[in-house]
């Protein structure tokens, strides 16, 4: 029991941590050109902002169980299988990504206009601001963002035992849920109680760390 | 004049959601290179759009800038980026990145502009002392006073050697004192690397202590612009008449007798013309109103005082006449014979 549980627990932070990083490889692009194409924005693209913003909710606006199985014929396109961690990985991207770029975004509008300002009084160019300015000045926010949206990634992923993708929630959906062994549903409950402690902890302490603000 | 910054019946009309609102109206200013030049205006009246449309961080809707002659609206947006870094800014917020160091600010406009990091390092160093905060490099923004932050900005604003500086606000969330210094810095700067300085204010004293000329702004038009000793002097427009003269035209209520205005266009602050005139006339001589001041040991500024009797009042004209200070008696309409009473002179 104790190695099932390792290996649930080996393909949950799999599922967490290749998620996290693929929906951030979406998400602070799109988090990006939201705010950049702002009506406010250094760069306004009023269509394409409206654009991305609808479709961004549309996907937010599916319930994620439900997104979870419209996507299979993708994911058994992408990874060749819809069961098991990997093909976790594809719709949990597919239901963060836009989470994710909503979180940059609400960080990357926290930056002083003053600042931006500044920067292009001294002849900044928009790239210049967002990769010099936008994203080291939001850098704490996106921080605490991410202690958000990993724990949520990690709780997602739980949900996806439901159709055979692995990990400590399948654990406890098949053990604690179908045969009634009510203890390993615990045990898996408490170690992903502690997962989201310790990520929470690690995001906050990095961000609070990396803030030259309040010293 | 060498024209460094030409504006040329420059306006500017936003477009907001309750019509439009005209911010700047058929602008028309030259700046002189290496002058410290102010504009003042109440807020609202449309200076800080003003200094925006300077360096095109807002774009004028008529009219245009011109920058050693040649005309913003014909720029690329790389060449408007170019022409910016000809120009620092600094802000009433000092608005510095708040995750980097002092000394990583200074660098960035060096940074943005293709600097080698090592050579930006070194000339931001250097821009550090000159401020006066070389032994707080690796300190943050957040660590530093309301001063400091401004020195900070500054050394930033002239780190890529600009020609020209633009200050907007920038003592007014300043206290008095650190104010003063910060104006001395500015006109150091001014005076030792010869870059031009615009000053945008809503405080008289920053004109005074730091300007050449002066602009003042009303309701998005130009009123009135000038020398600083002129304009000071005798003003011409009204909103110029209640910034220098504060509200004593607004009162008449004014005692009998003969009322003279001296003004005092700049000769010695050390001279004491009202004490010699009344030791050597022998009258007695009431003041209505003072507001002089001291700008650069010259004395600016008016004084209206009384004299009660024909006669004496003859004898402190010839006086006046004789060391030549420019006065005109003043008839205001004497309705009521009302004294003007102690508490009210103390309000002076």
């Amino acid at each position: 029991m104790v190695s099932m549980i390792l290996t649930g627990l080996y393909e949950t932070l799999l599922m967490t941590a290749a998620s996290s990083f693929f929906s951030y490889v979406i998400g602070i692009p799109l988090g990006v050109i939201l705010v950049v194409s702002d009506t406010n924005g250094i760069k306004p693209m009023p269509v394409l902002n409206g654009v991305l913003g609808s479709v961004i909710n549309l996907i937010r606006s599916v319930p994620f169980m439900i997104l979870l199985i419209m996507v299979i014929p993708l994911t058994r396109l992408m990874v060749g299988t819809s069961i098991g961690p990997v093909a976790v990985i594809p719709p949990l991207v597919i239901a963060a990504a836009p989470y994710i770029a909503r979180m940059v975004e609400s960080s990357l509008k926290e930056v002083d206009a003053g600042v931006i300002e500044a920067a292009k009084s001294m002849g900044a160019s928009n790239m210049q601001i967002i990769f010099k300015v936008l994203l080291p000045e939001s850098r704490p926010s996106l921080l605490v963002g991410a202690a958000i949206s990993v724990t949520t990634i990690l709780g997602y992923s739980a949900m996806a035992g439901f159709t055979g993708g692995g990990g400590l929630g399948t654990i406890a959906i098949n053990y604690g849920y179908y045969r009634y062994q009510t203890d390993i549903m615990f045990i898996t409950v408490a170690i992903l109680v502690i997962l989201v402690q310790i990520i929470q902890e690690i995001f906050m302490r990095s961000s609070k760390r990396c803030d030259k603000r309040v010293k | 004049m060498d024209v460094i910054v030409s504006l040329k019946s420059m306006g500017k009309v936003f477009h907001t959601k309750n019509g439009d609102v005209k911010a700047l109206d058929n602008i028309n200013l030259d700046v002189g290179r290496g002058e410290i030049f102010g504009i003042i205006g109440l807020s609202g009246a449309g200076k800080s759009t003003l200094v925006r449309c300077i360096n095109y961080l807002e774009i004028p809707t008529e009219g245009d800038v011109f920058f050693e002659g040649k005309a913003l609206k014909s720029m690329s947006e790389l060449q408007i980026r170019r022409v910016r870094r000809d120009m620092g800014m600094i802000f009433q917020q000092f608005n510095l990145l708040s995750q980097r160091n002092i000394l990583d600010n200074v660098c960035f406009p060096l940074e943005i502009s293709g600097v080698s990091k090592a050579k930006a390092r070194q000339r931001a160093k250097e821009l550090l002392s000159l401020v006066g905060l070389s032994n707080r490099e690796k300190a943050y923004p957040a660590q530093l006073s309301g001063g400091q932050k401004q020195r900070v900005a500054i050394a930033r604003a002239i780190a890529t050697n600009p020609k020209l500086l633009l200050c907007d606000e920038a003592t007014s969330a300043l206290d008095p004192n650190t104010t003063g210094q910060i104006l001395e810095l500015i006109k150091d700067i001014n005076k030792k690397m010869g870059i031009t300085v615009i000053v945008i204010t809503h405080e008289m004293k920053v004109i005074e202590s730091i300007c050449d000329k002066v602009a003042i702004i009303e309701n998005s038009k130009i009123a009135e612009v000038g020398k600083v000793e002129d304009i000071f002097a005798n003003p011409q427009s009204d909103i110029g008449k209640k910034l220098i003269l504060g509200d004593v035209i607004e009162r008449r209520e004014i005692v009998s007798g003969v009322k003279l205005r001296i003004e005092f266009d700049g000769r010695s602050s050390f001279e004491p013309v009202l004490s010699n005139m009344i030791l050597s006339c022998g009258i007695p001589v009431n003041i209505l109103y003072a507001q002089t001041k001291d700008i650069g040991g010259s004395a600016y500024g008016h004084m209206i005082i009384q004299i009660s009797g024909e006669e004496e009042a003859q004898r402190a004209k010839r006086y006046l006449d004789g060391i030549k200070i420019k006065y005109h008696e003043i008839d205001f309409p004497d309705k009521d014979n009302e004294k003007i009473s102690l508490e009210k002179r103390k309000e002076y």
